[in-house]
């Protein structure tokens, strides 16, 4: 072991070189390489966590750069996991990084999760955090969950030597489009860097056994008043029982948020009004485009892999929906069937 | 008599404010308190899952609140 290296750790009596060891030994699986992902990635990797696993379909756009601080500029559409891997190895060679540039789903997570023994989540979507929980619980593996949401964020270990599940906490997820991500309401990058710190903070004290760990209770941090609260909640004994993982897609009406390009709804208008040549899919079905709609073509979601030869994929085309999640879906579903073109998602829906 | 209640995420955007006061009667339930938030602003009811806090506990349904105590609503949030 690289005493040098971890000196200023081992030093603490709450770590020691028993703890460093723990840490060395650790398997570590880290949900999302995003603005969470950074700084947890960046910790656990420092401070000699020696063996980690990181998840994320996405590649490196310019608008993550604000928060996202593995990546640089000369990174733009590269695969986040690859450039992590690389930024991360040479931080701290000792480790192990295994990748995997796929989002996590209800048929890749049991296996993914079963490979390691503690579970970070900083995913975007409440889909994968419902698939992450229930997965968990499952494999009876813990899981330190954080969250953020413009200037706030949420921090909690769940599943912790049979402790409360993310379930006993907010038992169903809210009805798609009711809570905004991210990109549709923004977010500021050091409150990224403080709950993912904090989230690498959980996985250490796990581990080397130092200190209380965040389990039974809720830290919400608001940074415009540094205000922070510890609330605890129980465990509720029914949600330790699942069987199955469902379809979190469907059920939450979100899914992992690719590197989209944007468009809003004033850009779209000035299109229209100006007769630019481009072309607008809207992708809601039928009866709803009937009842309003602001012009172009209707292609249902669910149609649309059948009707690519409607595309003009020599324009822009932008897609639309009620409310921006099904049209995103659309360019993703696009682009995961080799389908190339410049794809714009109107934000916010119609 | 009012209850003063502190707002996190999109209950702040949703009811536009950071802290509200809710006249109600003294000895309210936990769940009757939620479900005039929800009459009041119908738009919360579609978060399903709103984590009521009182004096830094999961208020459980019947959990009776009292003037003086400390309210947060608190609503999952998603992003990373």
């Amino acid at each position: 072991m690289d005493f040098q290296r971890y000196n200023r750790q081992i030093i603490l009596p709450e770590i020691g070189l028993e703890g460093q060891q723990k840490l060395n030994d650790a398997r570590v699986l880290v949900i999302g390489a995003g603005g969470l992902g950074c700084p947890i990635l960046q910790y656990l990797v420092a401070a000699g966590v020696g063996n980690l696993g990181i998840v994320d379909a996405d590649t490196v756009s310019i608008s993550n750069l604000q928060r996202q601080i593995l990546y640089t500029t000369a990174d733009l559409n590269k695969k986040k996991v690859a450039v992590a891997k690389e930024r991360l190895l040479a931080i701290n060679p000792n480790v192990n990084i295994e990748i995997f540039p796929v989002n996590l789903h209800a048929e890749n997570a049991l296996e993914l999760l079963g490979q390691y023994d503690i579970i970070v989540d900083g995913s975007d979507n409440f889909a994968t955090r419902y698939l992450v929980n229930d997965a968990s619980v499952m494999l009876k593996k813990p899981f330190v969950s954080g969250s953020i949401f413009k200037f706030e964020g949420q921090v909690s270990v769940f599943n912790y030597q049979n402790g409360p599940t993310y379930r006993c906490l907010y038992a169903e997820p809210p009805t798609a489009g009711s809570v905004p991500n991210c990109s549709e309401i923004g977010v500021i990058g050091t409150l990224a860097g403080i709950i993912g710190t904090m989230q690498a903070a959980e996985v250490i004290k796990m581990i080397t056994g130092a200190g209380e760990v965040l389990s039974g209770k809720l830290l919400v941090f608001d940074m415009l008043s540094m205000r922070s609260q510890i609330i605890k909640f129980k465990a509720i004994s029914e949600n330790k029982n699942i069987s199955k993982l469902l379809d979190y897609q469907v059920i939450c009406g979100d899914f992992p948020i690719g590197n989209t390009d944007t468009i809003d709804k004033e850009s779209v208008e000035k299109w229209l009004e100006e007769e630019k040549s481009f072309q607008l899919i809207d992708v809601r079905n039928p009866h709803e485009f009937e009842r309003d709609n602001i012009g172009g073509i209707n292609i249902p979601l669910d149609d649309l892999l059948e009707s690519i030869h409607e595309l003009d994929v020599e324009k822009e085309i932008v897609f639309c929906c009620q409310t921006g999640l099904r049209s995103a879906k659309a360019i993703e579903l696009l682009k995961s069937a080799g389908v190339e073109g410049r794809f714009l998602n109107l934000v916010g829906g119609i | 008599m009012k209850y003063g209640i502190n707002l996190f995420g999109i209950t702040k955007e949703i009811i536009g404010n950071t802290y509200i006061e809710i006249e109600m009667e003294d000895k309210t339930s936990a769940e009757q308190l939620l479900e005039r938030l929800k009459n009041d602003y119908p738009k919360l009811k579609a978060i399903k899952s709103l984590l009521l806090a009182v004096n830094s506990e999961y208020a459980e349904k019947d959990l009776v609140i009292h003037f003086r105590d400390e309210i947060a609503l608190i609503p999952p949030v998603s992003g990373g």
